[in-house]
């Protein structure tokens, strides 16, 4: 996993709420067996007028041409809702998000972004209504500094709060499962301890 | 919702015994590691957390732990493994081969233990109380019927999993949801969830673990206490929860994989302190009547866009919300719903009765016993409705053939198919057409779930069957 210090980047706004997984990456792509490929069919239905993929929907905002390279997607409430696809993460990655930031996140989604080390901020219902607004009237560009917890643009800045061990492996990149596997002595132990029906 | 203040005294809840029972390592400025007792694993989410594990030349630490089953993208037509397609057949052929090089039982194409995933565990007693049970699969929670700590795990938690055993999780907040008394005639788990949910919205319970309690959640049976379980997930709860108790106790005796002899005796004694102590205080409460529940199907795009089929589609003028009036609008579009048409007056032509929140014997026998006394009046499935029943798993359809619950619901109009997920999240074949209209036994009514522009309504297995023979939403009420 790559080391997350600081981003910055241009800002989509996604005006809707629960958004769920399914949206984000429809079943019919979860076939493959590598990590990577996800990341053209991201919103596939929102994004494409036909079924294979060719014809860009206009009217939806990921594809107007002032937002192409925009990193940082801004939307409603609960988003990454239902399955715990980790597709749906590795698919927002893939096509070039680092951050997204919402009111609220599916518990699930959350986890697996932080596994992956895409960025989950999560700010109030007002901050994100100001950006929205901010959003609606230009593009703006927001800069994310991770170790003050600080997110700013132009001349507004939110702080976001972060559990202090999903700050430290966004911050190194650790290789969580190497992590865990330097106390294997700790979950022996445990193990020693279980009753024989568990 | 009442919101306490956090709780203060020593009486604890059945989710921080479960949490504290699994603590390996508690550590400040880490989060804590949880030990996983079951891994349940399955084709779509599994093989790049082998793949990953290859790379680093990891082993599977405890293989014996870990069970894999192949439900997701299988045909529902045939056992064979190409019938649904190459890249369903890829994804098979790499959970066999993935399952072979690092010894996981695997209940692979037409084996009598194959299922999906959250049937089959607990029917063969894999499912026990008071342990942590994880899969890649959001519904995951449904094992929590058993008093178990069950919940739904992304692609690299598969990989910790694998090679540790462990998973890092935070702590999440406690809520009780409590239901009491009797519910009506006619009135399912499904309804009573789904009733739940409509209370909540669908994200009332995120960052919460809810335990189920009162009268009306002891009365149900195992598998009424899966459906509730089940759709945990659907208000975004991280699991759900109900203490075991003789009713768990008489489902689990004698199973495949349940203890036996001294070992079930221990389990017992141990079980049976596994509830939430009397005065152990929840971050939130909320309380239901069992008699106020009707018969409820979903008219929006989220689970909690839910209403009771003896009412009208509601309009966006009925919220207050800026944002849900948005979301009841676009629900609407999406739908191609009118703001006060009456419930019974909307038309399918599909029906899906399966999946893991209501594809079990009694699911089935529920839905068959309407198909009867319809049949009994001489009708059958609508002429412009398709209508497919799919077991949750090979146990489930022996179990229903030999009740002869096939031939009820062939003879009626209904395809009886082989067990998978089918329909529910359409990987394979079963997929419905733009501007479908269906009602679902399933757990999630969002667009597209079912195959672009189809449109779910999430309705109880009696509401499906029904349905399907009337070829429109009926209140069986009145």
């Amino acid at each position: 996993m790559e080391k997350f210090t600081t981003h910055t980047g241009l800002v989509v706004p996604l005006d809707a709420a629960n958004v769920d997984t399914d949206q984000i990456i429809p079943k019919q792509f979860l076939q493959k067996t590598e990590r990577v490929g996800f990341g053209q069919h991201l919103f596939h239905d929102w994004r494409y007028l036909d079924v294979s993929g060719k014809e860009n929907n206009p009217a939806f905002i990921l594809n107007k041409p002032q937002y192409k390279n925009a990193s940082i997607l801004l939307t409603r409430e609960n988003f990454g809702c239902g399955s715990s696809r980790e597709h749906a993460p590795w698919a927002l990655e893939e096509y070039g998000f680092k951050v997204i930031i919402s009111p609220s996140f599916a518990d699930i989604f959350y986890g697996n972004c932080i596994n992956i080390g895409l960025l989950p901020i999560i700010l109030t219902e007002d901050e994100i209504d100001t950006l929205f607004v901010k959003s609606a009237n230009e593009n703006i560009e927001v800069t994310v500094d991770l170790a003050n917890n600080k997110i700013s643009c132009a001349d507004i800045s939110f702080d976001f709060s972060l559990d202090a061990f999903h700050q430290y492996c966004l911050e190194q990149g650790i290789d969580s499962v190497g992590w865990t596997l330097k106390k294997i002595d700790t979950i022996k132990s445990f193990e020693e301890k279980m009753p024989a029906w568990q | 919702m009442s919101i306490n203040s956090s709780a203060t005294n020593s009486a604890t809840t059945l989710y921080e015994k479960l949490w504290q029972q699994h603590i390996v390592e508690e550590k400040a400025g880490e989060t804590p590691l949880l030990y996983v007792d079951r891994h349940l694993i399955h084709e779509v989410t599994s093989p790049q957390a082998f793949a990953n594990l290859k790379f680093h030349n990891r082993p599977v630490r405890h293989p014996e732990r870990t069970i894999a089953t192949m439900d997701h993208n299988i045909s529902t037509r045939s056992i064979k493994i190409d019938a649904a397609g190459e890249g369903a057949a890829n994804q098979l052929r790499t959970l066999e081969k993935n399952c072979k090089e690092f010894g996981i039982k695997l209940f692979g194409m037409g084996h009598k233990n194959q299922g999906i995933v959250h049937v089959m565990g607990p029917e063969l007693g894999l499912t026990l109380p008071g342990t942590i049970i994880v899969c890649g699969d959001s519904h995951t929670a449904t094992h929590g019927a058993f008093g178990a700590l069950a919940f739904g795990i992304g692609t690299s938690e598969v990989e910790h999993v694998f090679a540790t055993q462990t998973l890092r999780q935070t702590k999440a907040k406690t809520m009780k949801i409590e239901v009491n008394g009797t519910v009506g005639e006619g009135i399912s788990a499904k309804d009573i969830i789904l009733a739940i949910i409509g209370k909540t919205g669908s994200a009332g319970a995120t960052g919460y673990v809810v335990e189920y309690c009162g009268s009306a959640i002891e009365a149900l049976t195992m598998e009424e206490r899966m459906t509730i379980c089940n759709m945990s997930i659907e208000f975004g709860a991280k699991a759900g929860l109900i203490a075991p108790d003789q009713t768990t106790f008489d489902y689990l005796e004698g199973k495949e994989y349940a203890p036996k002899g001294d070992v079930w005796n221990q389990a017992i004694a141990d079980w049976q302190q596994l509830k939430t102590d009397d005065g152990a205080e929840f971050d939130t409460t909320l309380s239901l009547k069992a008699e106020d529940i009707k018969m409820q199907i979903t008219w929006g795009t989220t689970p909690g866009q839910v209403t009771s089929v003896d009412s009208v589609v509601p309009s966006p003028d009925d919220f207050i919300d800026q944002v849900e009036k948005d979301s009841c609008s676009a629900a609407l579009a999406y739908m191609g719903l009118t703001a006060g048409t009456k419930i019974t007056d909307i038309s399918i032509n599909k029906v899906f009765i399966g999946s893991c929140t209501n594809s079990r014997i009694e699911d089935l026998r529920a839905a068959a016993s309407i198909v009867e006394k319809y049949q009994a009046q001489g009708k059958s499935v609508s002429s412009h409705v398709d209508a497919i029943v799919v077991p949750g798993s090979y146990r489930v359809k022996e179990q229903a053939e030999a009740e002869g619950l096939d031939k009820v619901f062939s003879a009626a109009g209904f395809e009886w198919r082989l067990p998978g997920c089918s329909m529910c999240l359409g990987m394979n074949d079963d997929v419905l057409k733009e501007g479908d209209r269906c009602a679902s036994t399933s757990n999630r009514n969002f667009e597209g779930r079912q195959g672009r522009g189809s449109r779910t309504h999430l309705v109880s297995p009696e509401l499906a069957a029904a349905s399907a023979i009337t070829g429109h939403f009926v209140d069986l009420n009145s």
